[in-house]
């Protein structure tokens, strides 16, 4: 009788919105129940929900900062300690979005990585991929301005830095930098509009973008680690006649194996942020605990974790500009790969030996590089090095693009369907 | 909706004008939001000059000034690093200050001063921004065999001599900035003021 009566209330809701939103249902089995995802993913593909995780970790914990927080240079480093100390759970909420920040670049990172693998940036998805770039460009632009609202030596210092990396365009650099500080050097002014752009526009701008990436990826279809268009394959699945064989409806199936596996980077994101927070100095550096005092030089200004690779490039160059130039062309260049990879095999299985190597390489260079951008920079062997690294780093490109474009790639068979098909 | 009889031209017109309109609108509209991003009538009161007070500086020493908040080294070089200078510019990327927006022209001479010994500086390293520290004495350095007094940057290893010329092979491109400054009297300098007057 009551399950019968909750079974026509339900049906009768149901009835009430698609009558006023028809569009509802469809929606929802486009992106979800009906979104065929092909069956051979594995573990290199949970890092986009993992990064979903991890935004919305950082804007629930971010809205609850943004309570105790004072964004002025007078009050921004007590307002701080205060939510440390003083704040019930405060200390966690803070950790959470601490450790979420580097979590963040960790996932997406490997999410990049995943995507040159497996040649998922390649006809048709290079919207994906370009997309995808602005995201990790805006991620780069909100870490910094988040770093610096602590209002810490490094937040101060960081902040002197990066900015003064405006002043190298010619002509309009000086005034450039004053304009974004709003000031002659980091300021109270400053700090107030870091904060705004932290906390508003960025976020807006992040979340617009996430979505149309999700958009952009669900119109054409997700990549899979063979590089196989399971659309092109043979048709008729278990829940469709018209869709891939290859395909399994993105929920429940990924949606479950992404809950599984979400459980484990939590327990890993737990036992950093119950048990070593700051990891060493990588996460929250230890300059950071002091007050920003602007006429006291720490004595190694280094950024973050996640920016040292770039920032490695930009210190072993002794050309200002140059150096400038180089920093960010290397993530410019990044956005060029589908058109510089004129390779049609997308799969690093299927793929000759010389992508494979040079992929290897790239991963060495980043990671060295980030530990050479990390390190004090008094070791002149250290600064040969890196520039051996950068022109590496730049040398994959290069290599990508002649290696494909002249046909000295000698790629595999790639299969007809998902290896694992049956 | 019928489509004869539209006048084509005049629709052209229309649009174009419109967007114009619309455009320039929206550029103007954007103005007043640029420009609540330069630095406020406060912070450039803030940015006024400021007196210093050298007469217990002794040779050899250097005392700090803030000015826009900068450091400003003053620095009372001794005859001996003065001596040293010439001795650098084989050295040296921009040895005669050639480099006309590093310094005001009263400083663009052998000592980047107006008064030999008086060393006046922003202490800002023109790399990044870093302070650079202050190895006053003439002897071999580890960073450099040959020192003949400086500054050197913690940061990213530049160097500079005792007149803030910077040194060739390092990051930072230029020499070290000398402030506009005046002397009010033998003992009192103005940091941001020319002779010919506010920077």
């Amino acid at each position: 009788m009551m399950a019968n009566f909750l079974t026509r209330a339900g049906t009768g809701l149901q009835d009430w919105f698609n009558e006023r939103a028809p569009s509802f249902g469809p929606f929802y089995r486009k992106h979800m129940s009906e979104y065929y995802a092909p069956k051979n993913f594995n573990i290199w593909y949970i890092f986009g929900v993992l990064s979903m995780v991890v935004l919305i970790n950082q804007i629930v914990t971010g809205i609850f900062l943004t309570m105790h927080f004072k964004p002025s240079a007078a009050e921004a480093f007590n307002s701080v300690e205060y939510i440390m100390r003083d704040v019930e759970w405060g200390w966690l909420i803070r950790y959470m979005h601490s450790t979420g920040a580097s979590a963040f670049f960790i996932v997406v990172y490997i999410h990049m990585f995943r995507g040159v693998m497996y040649g998922s940036y390649k006809r048709p998805r290079e919207l994906v991929w370009v997309l995808g770039m602005l995201i990790y460009l805006v991620l780069m632009a909100e870490a910094f301005l988040g770093y610096v609202l602590p209002w810490g030596q490094m937040s101060f210092w960081g902040a002197k830095v990066i900015i003064s990396l405006f002043g190298a365009i010619p002509y309009v650099g000086g005034a450039l930098t004053e304009w974004i500080m709003g000031d002659y050097l980091p300021s109270d002014a400053t700090l107030n509009r870091f904060f705004a752009l932290h906390v508003i526009a960025l976020p807006l701008v992040l979340l617009l973008l996430v979505v149309l990436h999700i958009f952009a990826l669900h119109e054409v279809g997700s990549n899979n680690p063979d590089g196989v268009e399971i659309k092109k394959g043979p048709k008729g699945n278990r829940w469709s006649q018209a869709a891939p064989a290859d395909g399994i409806p993105f929920h429940p199936y990924f949606t479950v194996k992404d809950t599984f596996y979400t459980g484990f980077f939590l327990l890993i994101c737990a036992f950093i942020l119950f048990f070593e927070p700051t990891v060493g100095g990588w996460f929250l550096e230890h300059d950071n605990f002091i007050e920003a005092n602007r006429l006291v030089t720490p004595e190694h200004i280094k950024p973050v974790w996640y920016y040292t690779p770039f920032y490695a490039m930009l210190r072993v160059i002794p050309d200002k500009l140059f150096g400038v130039l180089t920093m960010f062309g290397a993530i410019i260049i990044l956005f060029f790969l589908p058109w510089l990879d004129r390779g049609k095999v997308k799969s690093w299985r299927y793929r000759g030996t010389g992508f494979r190597v040079a992929l290897f390489v790239l991963g060495i260079c980043f990671v060295w590089l980030g530990k050479i951008g990390a390190g004090p920079g008094t070791d002149p062997v250290e600064t040969i090095v890196g520039r051996f690294l950068t022109a590496l780093y730049f040398g994959f490109f290069a290599f990508v693009w002649a290696y494909t474009y002249f046909g000295w790639e000698k790629t595999k068979p790639v299969p007809e369907r998902v290896t694992t098909h049956d | 909706m019928a489509t004869d009889g539209v006048d084509k031209g005049r629709r052209r017109f229309l649009t174009a004008t419109t967007s114009v309109v619309g455009g320039a609108g929206i550029v103007v509209a954007a103005v007043p939001f640029i420009k609540s991003w330069e630095p406020s009538a406060r912070a450039k009161t803030a940015g006024a000059p400021v007196e210093a007070d050298i007469s217990k500086l002794e040779e050899g020493q250097m005392v700090i000034f803030e000015w826009r908040g900068q450091p400003v080294w003053i620095i009372r070089r001794t005859q001996a690093q003065l001596d040293a200078l010439p001795s650098q510019d084989a050295r040296l990327r921009d040895p005669k200050s050639t480099n006309t927006e590093q310094q005001p022209a009263f400083a663009q001479n052998e000592y980047r001063s107006m008064k030999p010994e008086i060393l006046v500086l922003v202490g800002l390293c023109t790399h990044l921004g870093c302070a650079p520290q202050l190895h006053p004495e003439l002897k071999p350095e580890p960073f450099d065999a040959d020192w003949k007094g400086g500054f050197f940057c913690p940061c990213h290893k530049s160097r500079f001599d005792m007149a803030g010329r910077v040194y060739q092979g390092v990051p930072a491109p230029t020499n070290l900035v000398v402030p506009p400054y005046s002397f009010v009297d033998d003992n009192h300098i103005m940091i941001g003021v020319n002779a010919e007057g506010a920077a």
